[in-house]
C-alpha cells in the first residue's frame, strides 16, 4: 500500500518503502510534523505509505510499568508495519521504543518475538535515516534565523543521533546555527515524568528555556515534539520570544506556517495536495 | 536511618523552595561534570577499561561464594577476623561486641556509606560511645545533625558560609573573632579540631572500596588522609563492608581503580588509596593490633541472579547523580534514605522495599545520561523501569494512573476506535484553542498548566488530514476497525 510516487530523487538508488509511524503527539497536536516528514521522505527517494493501524508506541505504559498495555499496543504495530522496507517516525523516543524496547516486551513470546526484532531492525528515527541511510547530504530549504538545538534523550543516547539534523540544517538557507552548552541535557518532559513531578519538571525546563535564551537565538529546534511542547509551553509562559519548531519542519521548507503554540493555522493546506 | 523515602514528592518540593540548597548544586553541578568529561577525554581506553572493569565485576559477582571465602581465608592468615552479617542489626551487634571487648570510649570513622545504611553511628551513641567522624564532609554534617546528601561529597548541599556558622557554633573553645571566610580557613580547623580525636581514639572504623580476594586486603580511596589516620592510629580496626565489593586480586582492584576517582572527581586518582591487610605484624612500625571486617549482605545476595544483579557492580563513584537532572534538581535527601540519585533509586526500593521506595525509579525522565556515564556501565534506567513493573504489578501504583492507563489501553490497541475518539477530542479542543493557539490551563492538566502553556492541537489529526488529501479509506474502514 503505497500512496505517493516519489517526485523526484536525490541519489539513484532502487526506491525503498517506508512506512511513517506518525507518533501519537505528531498526529494528535501537529499534523504538520507529518507532512513534513512525508516531504523529506520523498525528495530523498522513497515511497512512503501512512499505515492505517497505528496508534502509539506503548511508551506510556512501558514506562508506568504496566507491561500488559503496552504490548497490546505494541502488538498493533507489528501488523500495521509488515512488509515496508523501512519504518521512520519523526521522534527519537519513539523510534527508540520501537527500536530498542518492543523487541523486549516481545522476548518471551514464541509467536510474535521475531517479529519484534526485525520492525525494531528496520526502525529509524527521521534525520538518522534521511542520512545514515538513504545518504542526503543535506537539505534544500529556507528558514531566515538564528536557531539553536535540543538534543532529546532517547534519540540522542540510544540512537546516536547528534550529527544528522545538524548536517541537514547546514544546506537551510539564511539560518544560522548557534549551539546550545547544555544541549544534552533532559529539558524535563520525560512522558508522564512531567505530570508526575511537576515542580521537578518545572525546575528542569526552566533551567533548558533560560539556557535557550543565553544563546541569543530566536528559534528553537528538536526532533521530538514531547519535548518542544513542554519548552515551547516554558518559553510562552515566560513570555520569551523564540520560536519553536521540528526540525523536520525546517527542513522541508515549512517554517513560514505557525511555531508552536502560536494560532493561524491553516489545515486546508494540507489536504488539497498543496504543501504548508 | 529513618526513611522518608515514601515522603519523596513532599521532600523535593521543599528542596526546590530551599535557596541555599539551590545554591550549593548549581555550584556541584557544573564542577563534577566538566572534570569527568576532561579525565574521560585524555584518556583514549577509558571506555575500554569501563568494559574490563564491567567484565571483571560480572565474572567476581557470578562466582561471588568462592572469593568471600578465599577472602576470609586470607584475612584469617594474615591475623584478621571476618564477621558475617546477614543484616544491619546483626552488623551493628558485632561493632558494639567488639567495643565492648576493648573497652573502647571513643571511635573514630572514616567515610563509610554501608556505616549509614546500618544506621551506626546511633548505635554507638545509644551505648555511651563518642563518634567522631573524620572526613570533612562527614564531620560538618554529624555536627550539623545530618545524613549524607551525596555519596562521595556528603556535605555538598551546604554553603561554605553555614559551615563556619557550624563551626562557630561547636568549636566554642576557639577565638569567636577567627576568619572563617576561605575554604582553607575551614579545612584547616577541623584538622586542628580532629588531629587530637585520632590520638583519643580506640577504635577506627572505615568502609572499604574493594575486598581483595587473594591477599584478604581492604582498600580506601580519599582525598583528605583522614582514613589512614582512622585506621592506624587506634588500636582496633574495624572495616565494614558489603559483600560487592569483593574482587579477585589486586590486578582487578587497579583495573578498577583506573576509571573510578575519573568518574568520581574527575582525578586520575585520588589523593589516597590505601591498602590495608591484617593487624600489625612485630615488624610493622605501627598499625592497629587487631583488624576485623564485618560482611554485610542486607539484601545483596537476595539480587544476585535477578535483573537487579546488574547493580552490584556499583563501586559507589557518584557519576551517575553528578549527571542527573533530578537530583540536580532536588538533591540528595530528598530521595529519603542512604543512597540518592540513579544508583539510589535502584538500591533504595532493592533495600528497603518497593512500597517505601517506589517513588525513587518513577522520579526519572529516563534521560539515560546515568547510565552513559557510569564506568560499571549498569542499565540504571532498566532497573528502574523494572521497579516501576514490579509496582505496578503489585497493584502499588497510584489508582488513578491505574484507570488511566486502561482506558489508554482500550482505546490504544484498537486503531478503528482510536482514531474516532482523538478525532472527536482533538477537534474540541483544537476548536478551543484556535484563537491563541495555546491553553493558559486545562482542566486535568494542572501539572502541565501550573507551570507553562499547552499548545492546542491543530484540531484535525495528521490521519484525517492524510486521508482527505488521498481520499483513502473513509468511514467504512474507519466503522470496521472500531467493531474489532
Ligand atoms: S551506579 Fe555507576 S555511576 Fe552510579 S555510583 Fe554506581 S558505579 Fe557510579
Amino acid at each position: 500500500m503505497v500512496d505517493t510516487q516519489a517526485p523526484e530523487k536525490l541519489a539513484d538508488k532502487p526506491p525503498v518503502t517506508v512506512g511513517l509511524f506518525v507518533t501519537c503527539l505528531v498526529d494528535l497536536f501537529r499534523p504538520r510534523i507529518g507532512f513534513a516528514a512525508v516531504e523529506l521522505l520523498e525528495r530523498a527517494g522513497c515511497r512512503v505509505a501512512v499505515p492505517k493501524a497505528q496508534t502509539c508506541c506503548g511508551q506510556p505504559a512501558y514506562n508506568s510499568g504496566d507491561n500488559a498495555h503496552a504490548r497490546a499496543v505494541a502488538a498493533t504495530l507489528l501488523d500495521a508495519f509488515d512488509g515496508f522496507d523501512y519504518v521512520v517516525a519523526p521522534s527519537g523516543s519513539c523510534a527508540g521504543m520501537i527500536r530498542d524496547h518492543i523487541p523486549e516486551l516481545f522476548a518471551d513470546d514464541p509467536v510474535l518475538a521475531d517479529r519484534a526484532v526485525a520492525l525494531g531492525r528496520k526502525t529509524y528515527e527521521l534525520t538518522s535515516f534521511l542520512v545514515d541511510v538513504m545518504g542526503m547530504p543535506t537539505a534544500i530549504a529556507r528558514y531566515q534565523g538564528t536557531v539553536t538545538y535540543h538534543d532529546s534523550c532517547s534519540g540522542l543516547r540510544e540512537l546516536g543521533v547528534k550529527d544528522q539534523p545538524r548536517r541537514l540544517l547546514k544546506g537551510v538557507d539564511g539560518l544560522t546555527l548557534t549551539e546550545l552548552p547544555s544541549a544534552e541535557i533532559c529539558c524535563g518532559f520525560g512522558g508522564t515524568f512531567c505530570v508526575k513531578y511537576p515542580e521537578i519538571s518545572n525546575k528542569m525546563v526552566s533551567e533548558k528555556t533560560a539556557a535557550i535564551a543565553d544563546t541569543g537565538a530566536d528559534t528553537l529546534l528538536a526532533g521530538d515534539l514531547g519535548c518542544l511542547l513542554n519548552m515551547a509551553g516554558k518559553m510562552s509562559r515566560e513570555s520569551r520570544p523564540i520560536r519553536a519548531f521540528h526540525v523536520a519542519e525546517i527542513l522541508a521548507g515549512m517554517g513560514d506556517g505557525p511555531a508552536i503554540g502560536e494560532a493561524g493555522e491553516d489545515l486546508s493546506a494540507f489536504t488539497d495536495g498543496q504543501k504548508g | 536511618m529513618q526513611t522518608t523515602s515514601q515522603n519523596f514528592k513532599a521532600n523535593s518540593i521543599k528542596a526546590l523552595a530551599d535557596p541555599n540548597l539551590q545554591q550549593a548544586l548549581g555550584k556541584m553541578k557544573v564542577g563534577f561534570v566538566e572534570k569527568r568529561a576532561k579525565a574521560r577525554d585524555a584518556l583514549p581506553e577509558f571506555d575500554a577499561l569501563r568494559d574490563q572493569a564491567r567484565d571483571i565485576k560480572n565474572h567476581t559477582l557470578a562466582n561471588i561464594d568462592y572469593y568471600l571465602e578465599t577472602y576470609e581465608a586470607a584475612v584469617q592468615k594474615s591475623g584478621g577476623v571476618v564477621h558475617w552479617a546477614r543484616n544491619a542489626a546483626e552488623a551493628r551487634q558485632v561493632v558494639l561486641d567488639i567495643c565492648a571487648q576493648e573497652k573502647a570510649k571513643s571511635v573514630t570513622k572514616g567515610k563509610s556509606m554501608v556505616s549509614e545504611e546500618i544506621a551506626l553511628n546511633e548505635a554507638l551513641e545509644a551505648a555511651g560511645y563518642e563518634v567522631v567522624e573524620t572526613d570533612l564532609g562527614e564531620y560538618i554534617i554529624q555536627i550539623r545533625g545530618e545524613s549524607p546528601s551525596h555519596i562521595i561529597a556528603p556535605a555538598v548541599h551546604v554553603l561554605k558560609e553555614q559551615v563556619a556558622d557550624d563551626f562557630r557554633r561547636k568549636h566554642l573553645h576557639l577565638d569567636p573573632k577567627r576568619s572563617l571566610v576561605e575554604r582553607k580557613d575551614l579545612i584547616s580547623e577541623a584538622r586542628g579540631v580532629l588531629r587530637q580525636k585520632y590520638l583519643d581514639s580506640d577504635v577506627g572504623i572505615t568502609g572499604a572500596n574493594f575486598l581483595i580476594a587473594e591477599t584478604g586486603t581492604s582498600v580506601i580511596v580519599t582525598n583528605e588522609g583522614n582514613g589512614d589516620l582512622t585506621q592506624t592510629l587506634p588500636r582496633v580496626h574495624i572495616v565494614i563492608a558489603s559483600l560487592e565489593k569483593i574482587v579477585p586480586t589486586l590486578d582487578d582492584a587497579s583495573a578498577i581503580l583506573r576509571v573510578l576517582a575519573r568518574s568520581a572527581t574527575g582525578q586520575e586518582f585520588s589523593s589516597y588509596t590505601t591498602f590495608s591487610t591484617g593487624s600489625k605484624r612485630d615488624a610493622d612500625p605501627d598499625g592497629p593490633e587487631a583488624y576485623h571486617v564485618i560482611l554485610l549482605d542486607n539484601g545483596r545476595t537476595d539480587m544476585l541472579g535477578t535483573e537487579f544483579e546488574d547493580m552490584l557492580r556499583c563501586i559507589r563513584c557518584g557519576a551517575c547523580m553528578n549527571h542527573c537532572p533530578v537530583y540536580g534538581s532536588v538533591g540528595g535527601h530528598a530521595y529519603g534514605w542512604v543512597y540518592p540519585g540513579p544508583m539510589g533509586a535502584v538500591l533504595t526500593p532493592s533495600f528497603i522495599g518497593v512500597a517505601d521506595g517506589g517513588h525513587l525509579p518513577n522520579a526519572s525522565t529516563f534521560c539515560g545520561r546515568c547510565q552513559d556515564v557510569c564506568p560499571m556501565r549498569i542499565p540504571l534506567p532498566k532497573m528502574m523501569r523494572a521497579y516501576r513493573r514490579k509496582e505496578y504489578e503489585a497493584g502499588l501504583a497510584p489508582p488513578a494512573m491505574r484507570f488511566g492507563m486502561d482506558i489508554w489501553g482500550f482505546v490504544a490497541k484498537r486503531p478503528g476506535l482510536y482514531r474516532l475518539a482523538t478525532r472527536l477530542a482533538m477537534g474540541v479542543l483544537g476548536w478551543r484553542g484556535r484563537r491563541q493557539g495555546r491553553f493558559k490551563s486545562l482542566p486535568l492538566a494542572s501539572g502541565w498548566t501550573d507551570h507553562r502553556d499547552m499548545a492546542a492541537p491543530s484540531g484535525k489529526t495528521f490521519q484525517d488530514l492524510w486521508d482527505q488529501r488521498h481520499g483513502a479509506r473513509t468511514t467504512k474502514d474507519l466503522e470496521r476497525e472500531a467493531a474489532q
